[in-house]
């Protein structure tokens, strides 16, 4: 069993990918309580998938992808919270407009060239076991980069999530924060997006939240627990991937979706027996 | 009943009439001065136009007017959510801004996110909140605060629950104690008893008095027009503009009354010692 554990980190590249899904469980597991709880799903969406815009462009034009990814996705966070102000479509809508067009962006900036691109094919569907060092190293960066703002503005995010009106007449500028919440999705994003893939990320930050929400009703606790969720789905899904011989991004959601399906089943369980009525005499 | 196009209340309301202020109490200062306050939203003519209202120290002023009368509107242009477009609003003497410290504000229910995981002592904590320190938590101090506050409005076992869990009087109690956790002296309540009981109304106004007594001063706005006649020191009638400010029986005539909602049907029981009503049909005011 311990042999059937330890074996497939012998390899470097196993090694490194745990390590990124560490850093992937604990952001996506701290951003994705804000995602969940706020109905910020489709958002999350929409980020992963803007991101192909900046990815072409550097792509194109030999720039670093993961910095583009970062640009797109924040522009499109930004681009998010002024339509959700200022636009007089639906908010779900206007992103829908958004998600399309960036994502169209990059279709058409790659269409024009030919041939196999199997780095790109990376970023599109994910390839943790492909993860390389800078790769790491740039998502522990960013990821606690992520940690160190929810850690400094616990408070601040807390109350401008559950009252903006009154965190605003207290001095917070809820703008501001609601802004900075949107650039924190897209960062989360681009730090599991190498590994996960644009297709998948969001699962990340949804699916371990979701699941968590089900069994525990603090913020903190729903962080903790989405952590260790996205943790355990992560190294099923890794070994999965290694003794199954298949895709390990797909093999980690799904692992997480079990997750979630069993958490229904245990709240299922739960409300049955208290609504349960008394019995006949 | 709670149709709000009708700003009426269930006869044999219990809300109790308040004890009248003693007279040493000083009605030349004010928790709050408004003076010729436009605001509104950007594209549209002005909601407000030119309002002036004053809340004396120590008094719960009752702010009336049918929907759409823009209300919410001058809770947010005074407490600067939307800025205003002409006029000023000082705070004990001071800039808005600069007393943000004094003041506690409670939006309508629905602005507020009750989904959110956030427990009952969560939400009480936040009046602590007093500007941004990074990485700050909560201190034993602020963790008192809160629990105190808690107790006075009977909510104390329910400290660790989900607020999403509380009924709508209990919720409202949550927010009502983050006020008081604040330590604020003046209160800005928007529509606090709306979809209320009348015992639940009952229980909140009597915390409200409690805090009034003990100098704090409180603008609710309301659609309860018995509650103004009964509970509040002062009545505000605002449809656009100002109608009408100033002790509840000199307000709430049937013309001012008429003037303010215009072609709804009114009944008050009461404020003259019998029954006003404001007939829609002809729009003449009679009182019984």
């Amino acid at each position: 069993m311990v042999d059937w554990l330890l074996d497939p980190y012998d390899f470097a590249f196993m090694r490194r990918a745990l390590l990124v899904l560490l850093v992937i469980s604990v952001v996506g597991g701290v951003v994705g309580a804000y995602v969940v709880h706020k109905g910020l799903a489709f958002s999350g969406d929409a980020l992963a998938h803007s991101t192909l815009a900046g990815v072409a462009v550097a792509f194109v034009s030999g720039g670093n992808v993961s910095v583009g990814a970062l640009g797109a996705a924040v522009v499109t966070a930004l681009g998010i919270g002024w339509t959700r102000e200022r636009a007089r479509v639906s908010y779900d809508t206007a992103i829908g407009i958004l998600f399309v067009a960036m994502f169209s962006l990059g279709i058409l900036i790659l269409s024009r060239r030919t041939g196999y691109t199997p780095d790109l094919m990376s970023f599109v569907f994910g390839n943790i076991l492909g993860v390389s060092r800078a790769d790491l190293v740039g998502a522990v960066v960013l990821g606690a980069g992520v940690l160190l703002f929810v850690a400094a503005a616990y408070r601040e995010l807390l109350f401008v999530a559950y009252d903006p009106a009154m965190a605003a007449t207290s001095g917070i500028p809820s703008r501001l924060y609601q802004y900075a919440m949107l650039v924190m999705i897209a960062v989360a994003v681009v730090v599991a997006l190498k590994a996960i893939g644009i297709v998948l990320v969001n699962a990340m930050l949804i699916i371990p939240a979701a699941t968590a929400s089900l069994l525990v009703h603090r913020l903190p606790t729903i962080m903790l627990l989405g952590i260790g969720v996205a943790l355990v789905s992560s190294v099923v899904g890794l070994h999965l991937s290694y003794y199954g011989r298949v895709a390990a991004s797909p093999a980690i959601v799904l692992a997480a979706a079990a997750c979630f399906i069993g958490a229904l089943g245990v709240t299922s369980w739960r409300a049955r027996r208290i609504v349960a009525p008394p019995p006949a005499r | 009943m709670n149709d709000p196009q009708y700003a009426s209340v269930a006869v044999g309301d219990h809300v109790p009439a308040r004890e009248p202020l003693p007279p040493e109490h000083g009605h030349d200062r004010y928790a709050l001065d408004v003076r010729d306050l436009w605001a509104g939203y950007p594209g549209q003519p002005p909601a407000i136009e030119g309002v002036d209202l004053r809340v004396p120290v120590g008094e719960l002023v009752g702010l009336i007017g049918p929907n759409g009368a823009g209300k919410s509107t001058l809770f947010k242009a005074i407490l600067g959510l939307i800025r205003p477009q002409r006029g000023e609003v000082l705070a004990f003497g001071r800039h808005i801004e600069k007393a943000r410290d004094d003041i506690a504000y409670m939006p309508q229910v629905e602005e507020v996110d009750w989904d959110f995981p956030v427990s009952v002592m969560d939400v009480v904590l936040m009046g602590r909140y007093h500007g941004f320190r990074p990485f700050r938590r909560w201190s034993a101090a602020d963790r008192s605060a809160a629990s105190d506050a808690l107790e006075r409005v009977h909510l104390s076992e329910f400290a660790a629950r989900q607020v999403g869990r509380l009924s709508g009087g209990q919720r409202r109690r949550v927010l009502m104690a983050r006020a008081i956790a604040r330590g604020a002296r003046l209160l800005l309540l928007d529509e606090p008893f709306a979809g209320l009981d009348a015992a639940v109304q009952h229980d909140l106004v009597a915390i409200l008095d409690e805090l009034a007594q003990g100098g704090t001063s409180v603008l609710l706005a309301t659609h309860d027009l018995t509650c103004v006649a009964n509970s509040c020191d002062e009545a505000v009638c605002l449809n656009g503009r100002l109608i009408a400010a100033g002790r509840p029986a000199d307000v709430l005539t049937p013309e001012i009354l008429a003037e303010t909602f215009q072609r709804h049907l009114l009944t008050i029981p009461g404020v003259h010692g019998g029954v006003i009503e404001v007939g829609a049909a002809d729009g003449a005011p009679r009182e019984s």
